[in-house]
């Protein structure tokens, strides 16, 4: 750092210990007496600058008789030596202490809300059907997506929903006018595994989550307007045994635990055999397993140590062939979930409005975590 | 859904000692019959047989009288004395005393009591309770206090035995009229798969019961003895002159006669508390055994009076604009394809008597008066019954059956079962000859391999298993060589008809717990498709933005799109409309996302947020304006190309669309000062960071679009691949009357794009561009431009102007005002150039600048401001 020293005509200077030593001393009492940065600052240039006495003296050894400059430069170099390094540890005390003052000075109250901005939310369904996305595509499935109104044919007939059966009125349609249009809201999302054969053949792994309509009226546990995953795996040589291994799979990593399903026989068109699966309930005691007996009044399993989930089964022949795949050479199995229903059980939810209802409450309260 | 009482259960297989409602629903849940409910025994408690010893009545000061009654309940119950400040009425013994408002009975009668502790139905507890100025130690029931119902003789007041409810019933004071009554009775409710026809009977669940549990089961159907007839009947004729699906209407009609039945002889009690137990209200003798052999054996039956039929009976479909008055008391008009049961008054078949397995009309109805009757036992399609019931709505215990398919082999056993019932407790006799028309057509046997069922099931059955499960079921089997079998589905399981289907019994026979957990290996996907994981970063991105995504309902009325300020031929008011919707006032599905998603900002304002930033990400849709049918192919094979293609051609076009709404207080009030208000601009910027999330960029123009501002939204472009344009979406404040309209803060603005398009436009593949070292130089610009010149013009002139040197224009201040002169703006551009090659010289600066000077003065007739 360049000193801006006042040239000044200096005497010639003495070389002598007394004189050094006492332009030392002075020195140090000067540098150790600076309370602060700017008067260290002319403490060097009044004691090692351009007119200083150490700088004269250290000048004038040069024409010192060629015997005396050694002994003079050595008396001058170590006097000088010692001032400069009592300046520099000088100076770094007092800039430590100075910015140490200066810091405490900008202190700010840190539990000030910092809230400037909102702070946005994901519906927890979206975030959980991603969750679920990520499982099947985990397990090297594919996600696939369709119309959400469905021609008739694929929602029913494709299905092997016979027209006169009443398993066509076992789900409460929604039907697209005109009479007879041929088309209706989607009652589940499995006209999406129908049209993924069509379009993708066999061997087909794959999970349709969406939406999904009936004719239910708005309440505490029903919505006319809900989202449905379905599974769909066809393959050579899948048995009912991959089915239930995929369901473990599927509730271990939503509820975690060590999972336990159950399978009870039930009746679908488009599966053969059919079936209910209900999974252990991962709340209450009964989660340890089948020789734990639930909790009466658990909120999840209502008691019962199971919770029932969705239908599966073994897809029906007469389902492949309706998309050509020949059911002598490949077989596979299907299931449905509810999302709304797994959130509500998971997450601890009694009241289907809420999921419905847009109010931001709802949705804050998640973030972007379910 | 059926109510299984398990006491009539109990008569067809064996119930363990202490089965309980719990326990036989568990066993039919694991073989399939779903528990819709159980309804446990409707009283508990000390209810006891007792003896009126004395009453006397004691007038009360609102005109009642009441009695003051001494009722001997066994020695186990009385008390040995009466309290001397209240004693009971006539010669002091053990007894208790019991206020009744009932006047019934007399000393002597043998009357029901529900001594304190016992809890009658409806949670009502009984206790010893001061009331008329006594203790009344108990309470002398009614039948309908103990939920049996009224009185079946219409007497009014409480049961006594010997009459009434209390028919036939007899007991000492203190015997346990809980089990008298068969009020102990547990009824479990099921719910049958549309599969299980035959579950619609005590017979059907009972060897499902037996199924689950291998307790004994005797087929109540073998007990009837059904003589040979000594002759033909009434005469009957089936005319089928429109097939349902190649199938006829009626494929066997039996009628039965049964003559003298005691008018005035009364159903069983026990028959009656079975009938109510099911859910079915008892009415007389005849129609009571008429509805319990139906719900015994699955076969549903009519009663006629015989003395109104006029012979022959005709099964036959309705002929163009015939009519019927059903016994609901609805004229109705029938259709070709409804299939009659008529008579011959008037001509042969001319006379409607009712809907074949659906419901009968009054003409013939058996009524307080009818001592002969026709009982009619028939098998019919099911596929006409399910469409005469669905298209007439109305369904009928009969009709529930039908639909599902009734054994083909019950007709004349379930006729005879009714009849004798009706002799026996009505007396008469049955008819020595009767009618057996039509036939029975043997169910067609299927072909298994042993192994068929390991294959799909993944569980090592033993062909033992596999055999002894169909058997049990009861099927047919024989050996077809080759370890193959030919199996013969029984008559009362109609949907039995592939190898599959048997499959799926053999495996809830030997039980769904014993299949094995085996997680099947994926060849491998792809993971999410670039549209899925582009409308995630979509979404997120708005999330980021402070926005919160919120759910609204799709269905929407006329009405949305007036508040939106459509024009009368807006092509979004080209709606989706459905024929059933759950409100008529919302029939349409939405075309847009904000007319959905408005009413929930208005919804969040009215429940007290002061401000609204929140975005939805679903489907909307628009009808064809052709309105063409969606064809329905056959299902027995793959349809060909062109009638996929004519699916979805024909099918509503939908897309998945992305729209948000912000307004008010971007923020809450702050400490480091107060946030602007969400505005026009900030819709642009969400439409433009969700294209960014995508990876697609979009281009701005200024135009007039309902339900926005005129002056202040625009509409949001992405580029083609071939360099041509096409509108996505729209962003920018709402107009102000829907601001109004809405409730919403000044301002609010909002937008909604095609998210689907906005991803397409997006390239696949984003490539690279080089990152130069060399030093930037950073250039200022201030254009005068017309009032009306957009500055995105003026910047692409910049752009093109500069050439490859723009490293980066951004436009930092717009200002208008006097020195600039009237109708002129003034935009003030920050430029950083920068050269791939080498540091620029101030010469090439310099010639970039005038570049930059001449490209906006030819393009937008720009100035640089001095």
């Amino acid at each position: 750092m360049p000193v801006s020293d006042t040239p000044t005509a200096p005497e010639a200077p003495r070389i002598d210990e007394a004189t050094v030593t006492a332009a030392v001393d002075a020195a140090l009492a000067a540098i150790a007496a600076a309370p602060d940065t700017a008067t260290l600052k002319q403490v060097r240039i009044e004691h090692v600058g351009d007119a200083s006495v150490l700088t004269s003296a250290n000048r004038a050894i040069k024409d010192l008789p060629k015997e005396q400059k050694a002994a003079a430069g050595k008396l001058v170099g170590q006097g000088k030596g010692r001032v400069q390094k009592a300046l520099a540890a000088r100076q770094a005390a007092l800039a430590a202490a100075e910015e140490e003052a200066a810091l405490a000075a900008e202190t700010v109250d840190v539990t000030l809300p910092t809230d400037r901005r909102p702070r946005g939310a994901a519906h927890p369904l979206t975030t959980l059907r991603h969750r679920i996305e990520d499982v099947f595509v985990g397990m090297g499935w594919e996600i696939a997506e369709g119309p959400e109104i469905e021609a008739e044919w694929f929602n029913f007939d494709a299905l092997n929903f016979d027209a006169d059966h009443p398993a066509r009125q076992m789900q409460d349609t929604f039907y697209v006018a005109p009479e007879g249009s041929g088309q209706v809201l989607r009652t589940h999302t499995s006209p999406v595994q129908a049209r993924a054969l069509l379009e993708r053949g066999v061997p087909l792994y794959i999970a349709c989550p969406g939406t999904v309509f009936r004719t239910d009226e708005l309440d505490a546990t029903h919505t006319p307007v809900f989202h449905q995953v379905e599974g769909l795996a066809i393959d050579k040589d899948l048995t009912m045994a991959h089915l239930v291994g995929t369901l473990d799979t599927f509730a271990k990593a939503l509820f975690g635990g060590e999972p336990v399903t159950r399978l009870r026989p039930s009746y679908f068109p488009f599966t053969e055999p059919s079936a209910e699966m209900d999974f252990r309930c991962f709340s209450c005691e009964a989660r340890h397993g089948t020789d734990h007996d639930p909790d009466p009044a658990c909120r999840v399993c209502s008691g019962t140590g199971w919770i029932e989930m969705g239908g599966c089964g073994m897809v029906n022949p007469h389902v492949l062939r309706a998309v050509g795949v020949d059911p002598e050479e490949y077989q596979g199995f299907a299931f449905g979930l509810g999302i709304e229903r797994i959130l509500m059980l998971r997450n601890g939810i009694t009241d289907m409005h809420d999921i419905v209802e847009g109010d931001v409450r709802f949705s804050q309260h998640y973030g972007t975590e379910i | 859904m059926p109510h299984i009482p398990l006491t009539w259960l109990a008569e067809h297989t064996v119930l363990p000692e202490g089965a309980d409602a719990e326990s036989v629903a568990a066993a039919l849940v694991s073989v399939g019959l779903e528990e819709e409910g159980v309804l446990g025994a409707q009283v508990t408690g000390p209810l006891v047989v007792g003896r009126v010893l004395e009453l006397v009545g004691e007038p009360q000061k609102n005109g009642k009288t009441i009695n003051w009654v001494r009722v001997d309940v066994g020695d186990e119950h009385n008390e040995a004395a009466d309290d001397p400040k209240d004693p009971q009425p006539g010669e002091e013994r053990p007894s208790r005393g019991i206020v009744c408002g009932a006047h019934n009975f007399t000393a002597g009668d043998l009357v029901v009591v529900a001594l304190p502790g016992t809890v009658l139905p409806g949670d009502f507890a009984i206790a010893a309770r001061k009331t008329y100025g006594h203790t009344s130690d108990g309470m002398i029931c009614s039948g309908e206090e103990l939920g049996l119902g009224p009185d079946p003789t219409g007497e009014d007041g409480i049961i006594v035995l010997g009459r009434g409810h209390g028919e036939g019933l007899t007991a000492e004071p203190g015997d346990d009229a809980i089990a008298l009554l068969g009020l102990a009775d547990e009824v479990v409710e099921i719910n049958v798969t549309p599969d299980r026809g035959y579950c619609f009977s005590m017979r059907g669940v009972a060897r499902e019961y037996s199924h689950a549990t291998g307790a004994a089961y005797t087929d109540p159907v073998t007990t009837v003895t059904v003589p040979a007839a000594s002759g033909a009947g009434i005469g009957v004729e089936l005319r089928e002159t429109n097939p349902l699906r190649g199938g006829l209407g009626c494929t066997r009609f039996v009628a039965v006669g049964v003559r003298g039945v005691d008018p005035s002889a009364r159903t069983p009690r026990w028959m009656a508390r079975r009938l109510t137990q099911a859910g079915m209200r008892p009415i007389s003798l005849i129609v009571d055994v008429t509805n319990y052999v139906m719900l015994d054996l699955g076969q549903p039956l009519h009663a006629y009076d015989a003395q109104k039929v006029v012979a022959p009976i005709v099964v036959r479909r309705a002929t163009p604009g015939e009519t019927l008055t059903t016994l609901d008391d609805v004229t109705r008009t029938l259709d070709v394809e409804d299939l009659l049961i008529t008579d011959s008054a008037g001509g042969t078949g001319a006379r409607v008597l009712g809907m074949a397995g659906v419901m009968g009309g009054e003409s013939t109805e058996v009524s307080d008066t009818t001592r002969d009757i026709v009982l009619e036992s028939a098998t019919f399609q099911n596929i006409t019954v399910a469409r005469t019931s669905r298209r007439h709505r109305l369904s009928s215990e009969a009709a529930k059956r039908f639909e599902r398919g009734v054994d083909p082999q019950l007709p004349l056993i379930a006729a005879f079962r009714a009849a004798q019932l009706m002799v026996e407790h009505g007396g008469g006799e049955i008819a020595a000859e009767y009618t057996d028309e039509g036939s029975v057509t043997a169910p067609a046997p299927i072909e298994i391999g042993l192994g068929d069922a390991e294959d799909l099931v993944g569980i090592a059955f033993t062909s033992e298993q596999v055999r002894g499960s169909l058997e049990r079921i009861g099927c047919t089997v024989e050996d077809a060589g080759e370890d193959r079998l030919r199996v013969t589905p029984p008559s009362w399981r109609p949907d039995l008809t592939i190898r599959e289907d048997l499959i799926e019994e053999i495996a809830r026979l030997v039980g769904y717990a014993q299949i094995p957990s085996v997680l099947p290996s994926a060849p491998g996907g792809r993971g999410l498709t670039p549209s899925q994981r582009s409308r995630r970063a979509a979404q997120r991105s708005l999330v980021e933005a402070g926005l919160v995504e919120v759910a609204s309902s799709p269905f929407v009325g006329e009405g949305a799109f007036d508040a939106l300020r459509y024009e009368a031929d807006d092509p979004r008011r080209g709606a989706v409309r459905l024929l059933n919707p759950l409100a008529d006032d919302e029939p349409l599905l939405r075309t847009s996302l904000l007319q959905s998603l408005l009413p929930v900002a208005r919804r969040n304002l009215g429940r007290g947020e002061e401000a609204v930033a929140i975005f939805e990400n679903a489907t909307t849709s628009l009808a064809r304006p052709t309105g063409e049918r969606t064809p329905i192919p056959s299902a027995a094979q793959r349809p060909g190309a062109e009638e996929l293609a004519a699916i979805d051609d024909t099918l509503p076009t939908e897309t998945n669309a992305l729209a948000a709404v912000v307004g008010g207080a971007s923020g809450p009030g702050s400490w480091q000062g107060d946030p602007a208000p969400w505005g026009w601009a900030d819709a642009l910027e969400l439409a433009r960071r969700a294209a960014a999330a995508v990876g697609a960029e979009i281009e701005v123009r200024q135009v007039e679009h309902a339900p926005f501002h005129p002056g202040r939204a625009g509409e949001l472009r992405v580029l083609a691949a071939d360099g041509g344009s096409s509108v996505i979406g729209h962003a920018g404040e709402l107009h102000p009357a829907v601001v109004t309209e809405f409730d919403l803060p000044a301002r609010t603005s909002a937008v909604e794009l095609d998210l689907e398009a906005l991803i397409a436009a997006a390239p696949a593949v984003v490539e690279a561009v080089p990152v130069p070292t060399y030093p930037v130089a950073k250039e200022d610009f201030a254009f005068v431009v017309d009032e009306d010149v957009p500055s995105s013009a003026v910047q692409a002139a910049m752009v093109v102007g500069i050439g490859d040197l723009a490293e980066d224009v951004h436009l930092f201040d717009v200002f208008t005002g006097e020195q600039i002169g009237q109708g002129k703006k003034s935009l003030a551009f920050a430029v950083r150039l920068r050269s791939a090659e080498a540091t620029l010289t101030a010469e090439q600066i310099g010639q970039a600048r005038q570049r930059c000077i001449a490209a906006v003065e030819s393009a937008v007739g720009g100035v640089l401001r001095a």
